[in-house]
């Protein structure tokens, strides 16, 4: 899932200084699981903007709101009497759902809450990884699941750099490093073989994000 | 012959090569590249060209391995993959035969982060073992990456890689060296070894895979200063092992570089005795001026002279 973290408050409080009345809309998926911005998350944040513009004696009138998933148009529909009432929309959804707002209210100024991160897992309660790019070609068959663009800082598609130490990454040691775990899970699944394959360079122009934004049509889905 | 290189006669002859370093100027000072050049002539048959080294802006390697081609000097240019993509460092391959550069060291490169641009975007198109294929495909194939477009002239480099047998996981180093071997590189020079056991271990891998029959091993050599350089070494640069004993000897020592020297020296006999060592590659970083003592002291002088 899309990993997020709220952005730091006094960021948050200098975009919304010329506001009284805002919406601040949390996403009910993945910033919710990765405590960012959610609904508990986003009433969080409202009662500290409260308090903080209350101190300062510039009250700020805030409509909490949280559509299951901020990225699909019908959810943010579901916004749109609200968002006629606020001069501006601060979103603690992810960068595709900030966006999604911005396209259907396009006179309304929304501000990103939280930043996105990266697509990753949750390794274990409060810790998550990051997995995968979306490069839109997947070799994870070649590499026994364990994705090097994502996980090797110097994306190398053909085994360990010379820096790769004690099951470290020389990068952030307290990363492992993508190449020990691809190599010790084949060896445990006896496909060590597979590693002496020269994994050709990517095709990256093709179907990744140096050709420009992506775009899926499943035209058996259209209405 | 692949390039006509120095370096590659001298292997094709049999000889035990040397190589050392140069690392290009923190500006366009060519003072410093003479400098070095003048330290090392002679001494060796030919020179790295560091590409930005720990990631640290430098003259580029294919300007300053041109200044060295016209001072007399044979150049390795290094090219990483960190700041280039396939478009950039195919035309700099052109650029750097058309200069009279005929040896390439292919290299993924330090990281970004080491050096002094840790917010630079790093690129990472290809990795070392790609580049090494794109460069032979250029050389034998004589087309570009991809295959279909002809090129007009000749990319005659003698193409090399290099290796870490002191990295983890240990059994798949000989495995890589395997692959950059079947990707078309000629010849390999390790990072320095210290543990000489796990070179001769990784030697026999190497030999086991018949790895040493295709392509030439130059060890890699860098003379310790001092214990305190060992001791720092061995605790802060990753893939470098460093022997309790040998940071003993250097401690006990009367004076840390004579001692230094003297290893140096030692290993350079011991890893002429292993079978599929063809060379040597002495990284005295910063150091260049001793190259000439070293050489000399461990008996490869004088430079072949090859045809
Ligand atoms: S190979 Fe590409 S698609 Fe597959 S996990 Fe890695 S980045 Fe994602
Ligand atoms: S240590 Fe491992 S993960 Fe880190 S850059 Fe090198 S190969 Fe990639």
């Amino acid at each position: 899932m899309i990993k997020a973290e709220q952005k730091p408050f006094e960021e948050i409080l200098e975009y919304l200084a010329p506001y009284n009345k805002i919406l601040l809309s949390g996403c009910g998926a993945c910033v919710t699981v990765c405590h960012a911005g959610g609904e508990k998350d986003g009433a969080l944040l409202a009662s500290a903007l409260r308090m903080a513009r209350q101190k300062i004696g510039k009250p700020l009138e805030i409509i909490e709101s949280t559509p299951a998933r901020q990225c699909e148009p019908e959810f943010a529909q579901e916004l749109a009497d609200t968002v006629g009432q606020v001069q501006a929309v601060l979103s603690v959804s992810c960068g595709v759902g900030v966006q999604t707002l911005a396209r259907n209210f396009p006179a309304t100024q929304i501000f990103p809450g939280v930043n996105t991160l990266f697509m990753g897992e949750t390794v274990a309660h409060g810790v998550w990884e990051e997995r995968c790019q979306a490069c839109g070609d997947c070799i994870l068959e070649k590499t026994a699941g364990i994705c090097p663009i994502a996980r090797c800082a110097k994306q190398l598609l053909n085994g360990p750099c010379g820096g790769s130490s004690n099951g470290k990454c020389e990068i952030k040691r307290e990363t492992d490093c993508a190449w020990q775990l691809i190599f010790d899970r084949s060896k445990a699944l006896g496909q060590l073989h597979r590693l002496t394959e020269i994994i050709p360079a990517k095709q990256w122009g093709v179907q990744s994000r140096d050709s420009g934004p992506r775009r899926i049509v499943r035209e058996d889905l259209k209405v | 012959m692949k390039s006509g290189s120095n370096l590659e006669k001298v292997f094709v002859n049999g000889h035990f090569a040397v190589t050392s370093e140069l690392g290009p100027p923190k500006g366009n000072d060519v003072s410093v590249i003479k400098r070095k050049v003048d330290f090392l002539r002679g001494y060796v048959d030919a020179v790295n060209v560091t590409d930005n080294q720990t990631a640290i802006v430098r003259m580029s390697s294919i300007a300053t391995s041109a200044i060295a081609v016209q001072m007399g000097i044979e150049p390795i240019m290094q090219m990483v993959t960190r700041d280039r993509n396939r478009i950039a460092m195919q035309s700099d391959l052109f650029g750097a035969t058309a200069l009279g550069i005929k040896n390439i060291i292919c290299l993924t490169g330090d990281h970004h982060t080491f050096g002094n641009q840790v917010n630079a975007k790093n690129v990472h198109d290809l990795d070392s073992i790609q580049l090494i294929n794109m460069v032979k495909t250029m050389r034998d194939e004589k087309t570009l990456m991809g295959g279909e477009e002809k090129i007009e002239g000749d990319i005659d480099m003698f193409i090399g890689g290099a290796a870490n047998p002191f990295a983890d996981p240990f059994e798949f180093r000989a495995l890589r060296t395997a692959k950059k071997a079947a990707a078309g590189v000629d010849f390999i020079q390790t990072q320095c070894i210290y543990d000489m056991e796990r070179f001769k271990e990784w030697m026999k891998m190497i030999r086991d895979l018949g790895v040493h029959e295709k392509i030439h091993i130059m060890a890699g050599i860098t003379p310790l200063k001092s214990a305190g350089m060992a001791r720092y070494m061995a605790k802060n640069v990753a893939g470098i092992t460093i022997p309790d004993a040998l940071i003993d000897r250097m401690a006990k020592a009367a004076k840390g570089s004579d001692e230094g020297i003297k290893i140096c020296i030692e290993q350079i006999q011991e890893v002429k005795e292993i079978e599929g060592v063809h060379g040597v590659h002495i990284m005295a970083i910063e150091w260049e001026h001793m190259i000439g003592k070293i050489t000399e002291m461990a008996g490869l002088l004088p430079r072949p002279k090859v045809e």
